[in-house]
């Protein structure tokens, strides 16, 4: 039986020159394929006397069994050969950029409204969108602006050719429409905030534009009161800018609310201590407020010896500057992508 | 409004530091914008910010209040004088200066009373009179044309009051002046700028800043400027001197003159010229600064006229002051020199001769006060403030006196005003006053009364106060308060013409006490109000969507101008076609601010294409949109429908380049439609159809229209060549959409089902048709659908393939076709049925061949 001795000497140094999966496919067909060596071996025993039959088959079997698990740890070797060299060799270059990917971006002026409209919409207020092309009594009179009143120079103004017609200067007189569209005759309460686009007929500059957006919010319910005011709108700055935002409240004048503040916070870039965000002051204007004026009320359907309200207004534009130190508001009507790819 | 902390303090007793004051006076509605500091520190108080002040400090030891005892020629120069200057320390310091208005004095003698003056001692600090520009010097001792010098009387400019350099300070005796005393004692004074709301016309004067402060910090008026503040009343009654007609009492309710006969027009005193320069007024003489100075001081604005030539414009006779609205084509020169054709309505003050002035706002060249003018006739007015408004803008001329005016001032402060500043005038200018005042006064109006009920001061503010703790209040502002239960009777002081009846009144009272009690008092509550109906904007969640679907796609949001010009929106059409851009008038401005911004856009593809020319520059790739309004005013509508459009544009590569991909294509008509179609897929649109063309901005060949159903919603596709090259955009093709988003709002699905996974294998197999070339592709598929039925799960072209060994003018399309069902696992034999049924029917409906 050194015939098979020969073959398995054979096959095994034939195995340990084996290097790569290729020449061990190679090397499993020729042993131990269909048409391999083995099956050869074990296919002559109708030849082989019977009496040799049994012993030569266990024989053929053990050597297929030798190749067979040889055959095995010289795979698993050759994988844990290829394992090695595939983890120890070729090493990226990983401060190379990534390869891009293709990503769109909200306008800055988007995501701030949003973030706004987040946080009132927790506190129960809903998003009421009203008209940009709005009638002069909606803007002014029925907001208390007197015709030709002193109040209406704080307001440069857009007229259309229709003397009527005008782009309002401010989201106010969606509260109007809201108090005529929600308040079903002046007997249910409000609770909205109403984002826009709103005009001024200023000169473009570094600082000032032509259109601009504002969020408006709006209560008027039963019990409303100025504490309400200054409390809810304390909670929403205290979202926006941080828990530890410092709030101040100043009176102002609105003609459509009485009493009317301003709102400051404290300039949460230098914190209070004075910087070139907040002009030295410390304090950052960021909206103007007040209890909704009695004849506002009384325009929009309700009885102001029982109604109460309150409202506010802000400019997402100004809040988005402050919050990334944007000098230049024409940035945000520009588009240059250069711009918009940094939000 | 400048108003010095110094004339404030001669109205209410002022103990706290100025940065308080204006922090108090900001917090109650009063704006303190800027604190100017005259020579004195700022000061740091805890918990009140102000920005830092860079300004000169006057040293306390080193400039000092000096008089000057004599002035003494110079041995060596003519143009130097010696200044003999008492500053207290016993011994008179020579002081070597060339200020010429010391030469005057020279030889003299000894000067008693002596001339007050600044002065300061070697070692302080000032800015440097001889540099141009303003820098800080420190004084040192050095010779002067052989005498030794080491100190100086200073200019107005050295101190950093004035620009004024033309001579040194000369004050007047005053009580009190003591050689010596620290300069800061003397012209020190903090400025603040005080921007006040257009409800607080009443506050527009020291006087009314100081009300409000008295309230604020519970101090009594020291100084009371009613109707009977004092004259010296000596002269002859102006009865039979003077006469005033008023024609239209609604536009001049009141109009008030009294006489000064015998009076020298000259500089004011220093101290007066002080103060008007720290409020921002240049000083002119004593008689125009009398009515600047009550201007600023209680806030009535005055004007003198020469009473000599009123007389003479009357024939020598009694000249009579006549109010009333210009005749036809009347002028006037006016003080600033203008020459000012007068409009309907805006008052005049006129005399029998003529036109005299614009009534509240400025006066006429010719009877204005001059250097020999020795009779005065003082005017103190009151105009309808609508009125002084609208004839300021429509003059474009606006005075400190129309700027007071418009804000509403009461005519009762007319006669006040009027007897002040004549007193005033007789003061600075001697003479004297003619007995009685004219005062026509014809329609008083009403006083002010309001009803308020303590109920309503918890109401509207949410802090429970007594009724004597609120009456405490309002009666520090001068309100009259009678209490009657728990109502409180509110007379209202008659200044007060913000104040209103009734419960406008009550909100009005409700917000004085607010301000007085200090908003920091009222305590932050939150609603716990009936919450209102609760409702979804299903409106904006569309909109928001569309936003987000849009950047999901790797667009870049635009917000653009809503204004345009309708010649932009006329480039979008090329020359001889008809217009794709909505049929409807434009919502068009009467001011509008630039030639580009005239009116309303109607479409958003303008905004886009503008803003691709100015990224192309630096920004070659752009992947955008933008989702805003329209405008579109239709046939007798006041106001126009606005409605949402979505506008996607694409120009350059396709991908980004980087060091691993060198991006060469650029985006072409099916990028677009791939964005179109993630859009509608987003938005879960069935079917959707697009025809080729049918939108004049676009490439006839390469561009299609989109239809949901029956519906046209929208276009997209290559920029017209024509409009390209009209907008400037010649580089790579452009590709824009544009889509009602309206009409996609109304035609999205409230609510789309989710198919289940299969549960049995799909068979996959694939078919190549070959068709002629102008078949659609949609056709083609419609047809495989059709013929697979339900056994055909999918059907998705990946391949289109025209060559040489296809017939001519042809192409062949390749199909991946997935078969399967629930029911059943498909075998071959299945699948082979709908095959031949699927190759059958193209062959039979499109021509098709079946490519082998």
């Amino acid at each position: 039986m050194s015939e098979l001795k020969q073959v398995e000497r054979e096959a095994l140094d034939a195995l340990q020159g084996v290097a790569t999966a290729e020449a061990l496919a190679a090397w499993k067909s020729k042993y131990l394929g269909s048409k391999g060596v083995v099956r050869d071996l074990l296919s002559k025993i109708a030849s082989i006397p019977a009496e040799a039959r049994k012993a030569y088959g266990q024989e053929v079997n053990a050597l297929k069994d030798a190749l067979t698990s040889a055959f095995d740890a010289r795979e698993a070797q050759l994988a844990q050969a290829a394992l090695q060299r595939d983890l120890e060799g070729g090493a990226l270059d990983v401060t190379l950029d990534g390869r891009p990917r293709q990503s769109g971006r909200l306008h800055p002026s988007t995501q701030t409204l949003r973030q706004i409209m987040a946080i009132w919409a927790d506190m129960g207020f809903q998003v009421y969108k009203s008209r940009d092309v709005e009638l002069d009594d909606m803007n002014f009179t029925q907001l208390n602006f007197p015709p030709d009143h002193p109040a209406r120079d704080m307001q440069d103004t857009f007229y259309t050719v229709d003397p009527s017609v005008i782009l309002r200067t401010h989201t106010s007189p969606g509260q109007i429409r809201a108090m005529h569209e929600l308040g079903e005759n002046g007997t249910q309460p409000i609770r909205v905030v109403l984002p826009g686009m709103c005009y001024r007929f200023e000169q473009i500059t570094t600082r000032s534009e032509v259109q601009f957006h504002q969020v408006e919010g709006l209560v008027v319910g039963r019990n409303v009161r100025m504490s309400d005011l200054k409390g809810t709108f304390t909670q929403f700055l205290k979202r926006l800018f941080g828990e530890n935002t410092a709030v101040r409240f100043r009176a102002s004048y609105f003609p459509f609310t009485e009493p009317s503040m301003e709102i400051d916070v404290e300039c949460f870039l230098c914190g209070g201590a004075g910087c070139r965000v907040c002009k030295y002051t410390g304090w950052l204007e960021v909206a103007g407020s007040g209890m909704v004026h009695p004849n506002v009320l009384r325009n929009g359907g309700y009885d102001p010896s029982v109604w109460s309200g309150f409202a506010f207004g802000m400019g997402p534009e100004r809040i988005t500057m402050l919050k990334h130190d944007i000098q230049d508001i024409r940035y945000f009507w520009g588009n240059d992508l250069r711009f918009l790819g940094q939000f | 409004m400048q108003v010095p902390l110094s004339w404030l303090k001669e109205f209410v007793e002022i103990d706290q530091p100025a940065e308080w004051v204006a922090e108090r006076l900001t917090v109650a509605g009063l704006e303190v914008a800027h604190i100017r500091y005259v020579g004195v520190p700022q000061q740091t108080i805890e918990g009140i910010r102000q920005p830092k002040s860079h300004h000169l400090v006057w040293a306390r030891d080193k400039i000092l209040l000096g008089a000057i005892r004599e002035v003494k020629p110079h041995p060596n120069a003519d143009r130097l004088v010696l200044a003999m200057v008492d500053y207290g320390a016993g011994e008179l310091e020579q002081c070597v200066t060339g200020a010429p208005n010391l030469r005057p004095y020279l030889g003299q003698g000894e000067l008693d009373p002596p001339l007050w003056t600044a002065f300061a001692l070697e070692g302080a600090v000032v800015y440097d009179g001889h540099s141009e520009e303003r820098k800080l010097m420190t004084l040192k001792g050095k010779e002067l044309r052989g005498i030794y010098n080491k100190s100086m009387v200073c200019s107005e400019l050295e101190l950093g009051i004035s620009d004024e350099h033309e001579g040194v300070i000369l004050m007047e005796e005053r009580a009190g002046f003591v050689a010596g005393t620290p300069l800061q004692d003397v012209l020190g004074d903090v400025v603040f700028d005080i921007e006040l709301t257009p409800n607080l016309g009443h506050c527009y004067s020291v006087l009314g800043v100081a009300r409000e402060l008295a309230a604020l910090t519970n101090k009594p008026l020291r100084v009371q400027l009613d109707a009977n503040v004092p004259v010296l009343q000596e002269g002859d009654s102006i009865f039979g001197q003077a006469k005033i007609e008023i024609r239209n009492p609604d536009l001049n309710p009141r109009f008030t003159a009294m006489l000064l006969k015998g009076t020298q027009v000259k500089p004011s005193p220093y101290w007066v010229q002080y103060r008007l320069k720290l409020s921002g007024q240049r000083p002119i003489n004593n008689i125009v600064d009398v009515t600047n100075y009550v201007t600023f001081e209680m806030g009535q604005p005055l004007h003198a006229f020469d009473y000599d030539k009123l007389v003479q414009r009357a024939g020598g006779g009694v000249p009579t002051i006549i109010t009333r609205t210009p005749e036809p084509g009347e002028t006037l020169e006016t003080l600033d020199g203008v020459k000012r054709v007068l409009g309907e309505n805006q008052i005049l003050v006129c005399d029998t001769a003529g036109v005299l002035s614009l009534g509240g706002i400025i006066g006429g060249a010719e009877t204005e006060i001059s250097e020999t003018t020795t009779n005065v006739l003082l005017e103190a007015a009151s105009w309808h403030f609508i009125n002084i408004r609208k004839t300021c803008q429509a003059q474009k001329v606006f005075t400190e006196a129309a700027t007071r005016f418009s804000r509403n001032i009461h005519p009762s402060r007319a006669i006040i005003g009027c007897r002040r500043g004549i007193e005033l005038m007789r003061q600075w200018g001697g003479g004297m006053v003619a007995k009685d005042a004219l005062d026509e006064y014809p329609k008083p109006p009403a006083p002010l009364c309001i009803d308020l009920p303590i109920s309503e001061v918890k109401r509207l503010l949410g802090v429970e106060l007594s009724v004597q703790n609120v009456a405490e209040m309002l009666t520090r502002l001068a309100f009259d308060v009678t209490l009657m239960g728990d109502t409180l009777r509110v007379g209202v002081p008659d200044y007060r013409t913000d104040m209103s009846e009734g419960v406008v009144g009550m909100a009005d009272l409700v917000e004085e006490i607010a301000r007085v009690m200090g908003y920091d008092n009222i305590p932050n509550t939150m609603l716990h109000d009936q919450t209102p109906p609760q409702r979804t904007n299903v409106r904006n969640e569309f909109e928001e969507r569309v936003r987000d679907i849009c950047v999901s796609l790797g667009l870049t949001e635009n917000i653009s101008y809503r204004m345009t010009a309708p010649e932009l929106e006329a480039m979008l059409t090329p020359q001889g076609l008809p217009s794709s851009l909505p049929q409807a008038r434009y919502v068009q401005l009467a001011n509008p601010i630039a030639s580009d911004k005239t009116v309303m856009r109607h479409t958003l593809l303008v905004s886009l294409l503008h803003n691709a020319l100015l990224n192309a520059r630096f920004t070659p790739r752009q992947q955008v949109f933008e989702v805003g309004h329209v405008y579109l005013l239709g046939e007798g509508q006041t106001l126009p429908d606005e409605l949402l459009r979505l506008g996607v544009l694409m120009t350059g590569a396709r991908s980004e380049s980087a060091w691993m991909q060198q991006s060469s294509e650029t985006v072409d008509f099916y990028d677009m439609k791939g964005v179109i179609e993630g859009v509608l897929r987003g938005l879960r649109l069935r079917d959707v159809r697009y025809t080729l063309g049918g939108h004049s901005s676009l490439h006839p060949a390469r561009s299609a229209t989109v239809h949901v159903g029956e519906q046209a919603v929208g276009a997209f596709g290559e920029l017209h060549p024509l409009v390209a090259s009209a907008f400037k955009l010649t580089g790579a093709p452009v590709l824009v959409a544009e889509l009602d988003l309206e009409a996609l709002l109304a035609l999205a699905p409230k609510r789309h089902a989710v198919k289940p996974l299969p549960i049995t294998p799909a068979v996959l197999e694939d078919i190549a048709l070959v068709v002629d070339e102008s078949l659609p592709a949609a056709q083609v598929e419609t047809v495989i659908r059709k013929a697979g039925g339900a056994l055909l799960r999918d059907v998705r072209l990946f391949d289109v393939y025209r060559g040489a060994n296809l017939p001519p003018n042809s192409k062949s399309l390749a199909y991946a076709l997935t078969y399967q069902t629930d029911e059943k696992t498909l075998t071959d034999k299945d699948v082979a049925k709908v095959r031949a049924r699927i190759v059958q029917a193209a062959e039979r409906e499109l021509n098709a061949k079946l490519r082998s």
